[in-house]
């Protein structure tokens, strides 16, 4: 992974008229993608990540702002040059959006057609993308044939076909099963290790995110309201929506539902605190809870763990009841914060946590 | 033979008639279905492609085609035929006959057969013209290779709707002087109170109407690969 932007969107607004309504689909966003990245782009429906990432290859002209992809400002292209700048840009759908007249070939085939290539070298390029993506024996079928998973695959493959550098992938997985998305994730990760492909993921799913992405992009009402790298999002983040999608992802919301109806059976003391514990990294691995019971004689019951693995970097997450004395419990706080682990007290019954 | 005599008394003495105007049918459906396929077909896609939204989106050009066809849809063929006389005059040296009768076929199926076309090229699925435009397809290409490859099996329903109601036009021209099988089934059946030759001319268009349903849908079903 280098350092060298590959996209750059700079001030970019988009503006809708439409009988007399302004919409203000995106507004004054920018947005960097290094070469080799996988970038999510999350929000809940109509946040206006999808006119977002359409300014990318131009099928989206925005209102204000600059776009420039591998160097080249798209604004400022022919119809032309715009044209052979797409070539370099492969996007796919929601709904696949495949041509149900044309075989699987022939879809794969479709970005070729008046190119430079021969008929041979377009027929090799066809089998080794089926190849690619694993549907070597469904080139003569039609897309109607097709599962959603395969129809996505042959999405992708078509958009390999003039070999670019980026690829778009448009909410490419919220209309497949959670078994079929994780395999379609699991293509793209591969296809952006062995092509050094830079992959702009689109989604209202941060498990997606979760999965394959190295950096995140929050939207909110036409504007990203936080981003950073995918481990710093996870473990810090900063705004109630990024949080609210992270719970989400992680499940930890449906847990805490959970631990509070305990919890309040559980009728804890001053000697009791419900607290949360994450940490980070080579954090997860030290036996925090036998030193807290070692060096201060406080006990942990565990109610909920969770270990995610981001980017190869653990992020831990536990929902522990502390029992010992009041000052006892006040010195094993700190000893947690000594250590890096984010130390948060639960309270019973409705109140706000992270 | 003899039931044939017995039940078309008249028919059955004009056999060489029959011929003439079967073929005169077939001249003015054919030729008028070349020249307003094509007209029609430009035109359809026209619309297509200059409507809001579309790939060569234009106000202008897309409401100056909208209104011209509704324009031509809105006249009754009979008094179409009546009031473009001069302009067939003018086109072909004659208001009347076989070759006559196209000028009018033409403008009378042309808009319809271009408002079919329209409506068969707007099923095609705009994600997929956004697909074609995002991996650099210009706007040709899109006509050729994806409206038209797309919406074929439409565009053969809507043709084969068309056919037929050219061959119900050809008819009413027929009736006006070009001859054919509604110059028989009217100018000789009808006037002449012989009631067999209004019903066997009637019988030859429903023949030819079922044949080209017919053939329409089996073309219409090869290449409909929807599911």
């Amino acid at each position: 992974m280098t350092n060298e932007a590959i996209i750059q969107l700079k001030d970019i607004d988009v503006t809708f008229h439409t009988k007399g309504q302004t919409v203000n689909a995106v507004k004054n966003v920018s947005l960097t993608v290094n070469r080799g990245d996988i970038y999510g782009v999350v929000g809940y429906s109509g946040a206006g990540k999808s006119t977002l990432v359409r300014v990318i290859n131009r099928l989206q002209r925005p209102t204000a702002g600059t776009v420039s992809v591998n160097g080249q400002a798209i604004l400022n292209l022919r119809p032309k040059e715009l044209r052979a700048a797409r070539t370099k840009i492969g996007m796919i759908f929601q709904h696949f959006n495949l041509m149900a007249s044309r075989t699987i070939a022939d879809n794969v085939d479709y970005p070729l057609k008046g190119g430079s290539l021969s008929r041979a070298e377009r027929k090799d390029k066809v089998d080794h993308l089926l190849d690619l993506v694993g549907l070597t024996d469904k080139a003569s079928d039609y897309p109607a044939q097709l599962s959603g998973g395969q129809k996505q695959r042959v999405a992708i493959a078509r958009a390999l076909a003039n070999d670019p550098e980026i690829l778009i992938s448009d909410e490419a997985t919220s209309a497949l099963d959670p078994k079929t998305t994780s395999s379609i994730l699991e293509l793209l990760k591969r296809l952006n290790q062995e092509l050094g492909l830079t992959v702009v993921l689109i989604t209202h799913e941060m498990e997606a995110v979760k999965e394959i992405c190295n950096k995140v992009a929050v939207m909110d009402e036409g504007a990203i309201i936080e981003r950073g790298s995918l481990v710093d999002i996870f473990s810090q983040p900063k705004q109630p929506l990024t949080r609210d999608f992270i719970n989400t992802a992680t499940q930890i919301d449906q847990a805490l539902v959970k631990i509070y109806k305990q919890a309040d059976k559980l009728d804890l003391g001053d000697t009791q605190q419900l607290v949360q514990l994450q940490y980070v990294g080579d954090q997860t691995d030290s036996p925090l809870i036998t030193e807290l019971y070692k060096r201060y004689g406080v006990v942990s019951s565990i109610l909920y763990g969770n270990v995610e693995i981001l980017q190869d970097t653990p992020l831990g997450n536990l929902i522990v009841v502390m029992s010992g004395e009041p000052d006892k419990l006040t010195a094993a706080w700190d000893y947690c914060q000594e250590q890096g682990v984010r130390i948060t007290h639960l309270k019973s019954k409705n109140s706000e946590v992270a | 033979m003899t039931f044939f005599a017995k039940y078309f008394p008249n028919a059955v003495t004009m056999k060489s008639d029959f011929i003439q105007a079967t073929g005169e049918t077939f001249y003015m459906t054919l030729f008028t279905a070349i020249v307003a396929g094509i007209l029609g077909m430009a035109i359809g896609i026209g619309l297509i492609v200059t409507q809001p939204g579309g790939i060569l989106e234009n106000r202008a050009v897309y409401n100056i085609l909208d209104k011209l066809v509704n324009l031509c849809r809105s006249i009754p063929f009979v008094i179409l035929l009546a009031v473009i006389a001069p302009l067939t005059r003018l086109v072909v040296g004659t208001a009347i006959g076989t070759t006559a009768a196209i000028v009018p076929l033409v403008i009378g199926s042309a808009p319809f057969y271009a408002r079919q076309i329209q409506n068969a090229l707007a099923e095609v699925d705009h994600g997929v013209i956004e697909a074609a435009e995002s991996v650099g397809s210009g706007p040709i290409a899109i006509i050729f290779r994806v409206y038209l490859k797309e919406g074929l099996a439409d565009i053969i329903r809507s043709s084969v709707l068309t056919l037929i109601s050219l061959i119900d036009l050809t008819a009413m021209a027929g009736a006006i002087g070009g001859g054919g099988l509604g110059n028989l089934a009217i100018n000789v059946g009808y006037s002449r109170f012989e009631s067999d030759v209004t019903i066997l001319a009637m019988l030859i268009i429903l023949v030819i109407v079922f044949a080209i349903q017919l053939i329409g849908d089996l073309l219409a079903r090869r290449v409909d690969h929807t599911a």
